[in-house]
């Protein structure tokens, strides 16, 4: 059934269909990550995959590379010890949004403070997807979640000025409409040494969608095609997401 | 000290902290991965020290957490980890040594053990984390823990922790205190040839047959590295042999009987204890680590005194030596346990004892050692029972 | 331009969900969510223009099931 799709070696075919619901991002993140390892050529076997615990965290177990489903939030330590004990090996970490920042942010800003080699995925759905909804740290100002039924009263983190301002080397943030431009900063990423960030916002239907009327998968996909713009030499200090308005994308540090 | 010779063969006069550190270089340990807590902090200044200029890797992590999980990839990459801390580190490092159970990761977690609970008596000692190392983490498991009480054995237990952890794929504890910690005492390094090291049990086979959990007979599986082309899967989620997640009884139970038991088959190779003075012993005093140094004078005097008593030392304390305690408690008149403790190792006693009521503990809060006495009227209270 | 046959656009409907990035980001509009159900009810898309489709691979880009994709000719 799947012989010669291009994504085939990349992939633990055997697993799929995965268990991401119709219309979420996560797939096209991971799209956007194996077509990136394939245009870099480098060896699969040198790849490292690392993932926490969430909808994001089940990545590693649909790639089909030394692959590591760790604890909630401790993805960046265990990538940073594969990375020290082998600095041959290509080290990613893919997770969500609350692993990372929430429970795992302690390790990613200690991580990107000490520039190890690592290059951290982040699928930001703002919202704990597979616990049910849960308020992420993330989660827009005003937005419902299960856990903020009156609307979100904390101020969310900008990951991409969390990032830089703990020392990450490259930033980006793109939606999963910019599947080529995903690409590219996941390739850029690879090929520049050092701790690097990307930061993939995606629909989530099930829960954050569903619980703020926001409509399907796609109407988000939509709704990112629609409400992101660029911005040349913009700090990211002035890219916070609020809640449905416009946001800025982009790669805003390569330094 | 040439920093770049791996095995400092010959007598040292050095801490007991750093006696563990150069046992584990002795062994092959090339990552270390740690955080600052008295009375552990000089383990890890030791490794900060000595990995840099033998090509291995030293790293302060940010916590304990950190720490541990950093182990865990490093041994995924092929090194021989470990980290050192004590009471408060373990009980934040617990989760992830689950996880390092749960796939099977190599790893030695020294405990350096301190007053307790909770800050408790940071630059003094206690014994009392036994079973936050048996318990600590959920679930049903076991683990392998080994109590050093001196410098010399915390140099040697911490390389047979590490030759422990390689044969059964296990994290081992080194359960010491802050008395052997940061005692000084002569410590004697053998040449590097005399040092037995138990390799990795890297799988012999190709990608396409390896499957990372399919168990060998003893039930450990082979184990690879990454970077090597097997492209494995391992997670923390209950898994088949092949490491993918199966959310089910039967797999659960197969996963979770064989984690048991890849130990409770190879009880005679990993339990290592010490007996003195047993053939005509009547009482027996059960102990370790530091507290069995004050058992020996104390015994001494009960057999001046006419009392037969014998020393039984827990090496390793997990798995537990039940077996030899029932055997014991069918001659002997009664057990005899002090711990720095309010009673732990002594409740394993009281279980495998056939009559828990002829065990005598002797408890002790911590923050000091046993005054002798105390066990010596003990030992009296049990000889007369 | 060799013009796009029906069987160059691979779709596997057992592995489609029907979220329809496909149908909406496929820039020439060659695609439509078909009414056919796969076994988990999901309607998969047809190519129904294939003399649109430029090969651009889009479709295969941004599909989060891995479940549509350009069939690389020998010669590519």
């Amino acid at each position: 059934m799947v012989e010669n799709h291009p994504m085939e070696p990349f992939l633990r075919t055997d697993r799929i269909p995965h268990i991401w619901c119709p219309g979420c991002g996560i797939g096209t993140t991971v799209n956007a990550f194996a077509n990136a390892i394939k245009k870099c050529g480098i060896s699969l076997d040198k790849v490292c995959i690392v993932s926490g615990i969430g909808c994001t965290g089940r990545v590693a177990g649909y790639l089909n590379l030394d692959s590591f489903h760790t604890t909630h939030g401790r993805a960046v330590p265990f990538a940073t010890g594969l990375k020290l004990a082998n600095p041959e090996l290509h080290v990613f970490v893919f997770s969500g949004d609350g692993d990372l920042f929430a429970i795992g942010g302690n390790h990613f800003i200690h991580a990107a403070r000490r520039n190890i080699d690592i290059k951290v995925i982040c699928v930001n759905n703002f919202i704990y997807g597979m616990t049910g909804g849960q308020l992420a740290p993330t989660t827009p100002l005003t937005a419902k979640t299960s856990t903020s039924p009156y609307g979100n009263k904390e101020q969310p983190f900008n990951l991409p000025y969390l990032a830089e301002s703990s020392g990450a080397k490259f930033v980006a943030r793109w939606t999963t409409y910019h599947v080529m431009q995903l690409t590219n900063a996941i390739i850029k990423a690879l090929n520049k040494p050092g701790f690097c960030f990307i930061e993939s916002v995606s629909p989530c239907p099930t829960v954050y969608a569903r619980k703020n009327r926001l409509g399907t998968g796609l109407e988000i996909m939509k709704f990112f095609k629609e409400n992101t713009r660029r911005e040349k030499g913009v700090s990211t200090r002035d890219i916070g997401i609020d809640f449905q308005k416009e946001f800025i994308v982009g790669n805003f540090v390569d330094i | 000290m040439e920093k770049e010779k791996r095995v400092l063969t010959g007598e040292h006069f050095i801490q007991g902290d750093i006696a563990c550190a150069e046992g584990a270089i002795s062994v092959g340990c090339n990552f270390f991965a740690g955080y600052p807590i008295t009375p552990a902090s000089e383990i890890a200044e030791r490794m900060s020290e000595r990995q840099p200029c033998l090509g291995g890797t030293f790293i302060q992590m940010e916590d304990e957490i950190a720490s541990i999980t950093a182990v865990l990839g490093a041994s995924w990459a092929g090194a021989k980890a470990m980290t050192a801390t004590s009471g408060p580190g373990i009980a934040l490092m617990l989760e992830n040594i689950g996880l390092g159970i749960m796939m099977e990761s190599p790893c030695v977690i020294v405990n350096v053990q301190r007053g307790s609970p909770s800050t408790g008596l940071p630059t003094l000692w206690g014994q009392a984390d036994m079973m936050q190392a048996r318990w600590g983490t959920h679930g049903d498991y076991r683990i392998i823990a080994l109590c050093p009480n001196s410098p010399q054995e915390l140099y040697d237990l911490t390389i047979k922790g590490f030759n422990l952890s390689e044969k059964y794929r296990v994290p081992v504890f080194i359960m010491t205190d802050a008395v052997v910690g940061h005692m000084t005492e002569k410590v004697i390094i053998p040449k590097e040839e005399d040092i037995e090291i138990y390799p990795r049990r890297y799988t012999t086979l190709s990608p396409k047959e390896y499957l990372p959990y399919k168990p060998e007979a003893d039930l450990v599986p082979q184990i690879i590295k990454a970077g090597d082309g097997y492209r494995i899967h391992t997670t923390g989620l209950t898994h088949d042999e092949r490491g993918y997640p199966v959310m089910s009884a039967e797999c659960q139970k197969k996963l979770v009987s064989r984690l048991i038991d890849k130990i409770l088959n190879n009880l005679d190779d990993i339990i290592i204890v010490e007996e003195k003075d047993m053939d005509d012993a009547e009482v027996v005093v059960i102990s370790y680590g530091i507290t069995s140094r004050v058992v020996i004078p104390t015994i001494q005097k009960a057999r001046e005194n006419g009392i037969k008593v014998g020393s039984f030392r827990l090496i390793t304390a997990w798995p537990f030596p039940g077996e030899k305690i029932r055997e014991l408690s069918e001659r002997v008149k009664g057990f005899v346990v002090p711990e720095i403790n309010c009673g732990q190792m002594v409740r394993e006693v009281e279980r495998h004892s056939k009559c828990s009521d002829k065990v005598e503990l002797v408890p002790h809060t911590g923050g000091d050692i046993h005054d002798p006495d105390t066990i010596y009227e003990a030992i009296m209270k049990v000889a007369k029972s | 331009m060799v013009e796009t046959k029906k069987e160059d656009i691979v779709i596997l409907d057992e592995w489609c969900k029907g979220c329809g990035f496909c149908v909406e980001f496929c820039p020439k509009d060659a695609l439509e969510l078909s009414t056919e159900f796969n076994t988990k009810s999901y309607h998969p898309p047809r190519l129904v223009r294939p003399e649109a489709c430029t090969k651009c691979r889009l479709c295969e880009l941004y599909c989060p099931e891995f479940a549509i994709f350009v069939r690389e000719d020998e010669k590519d």
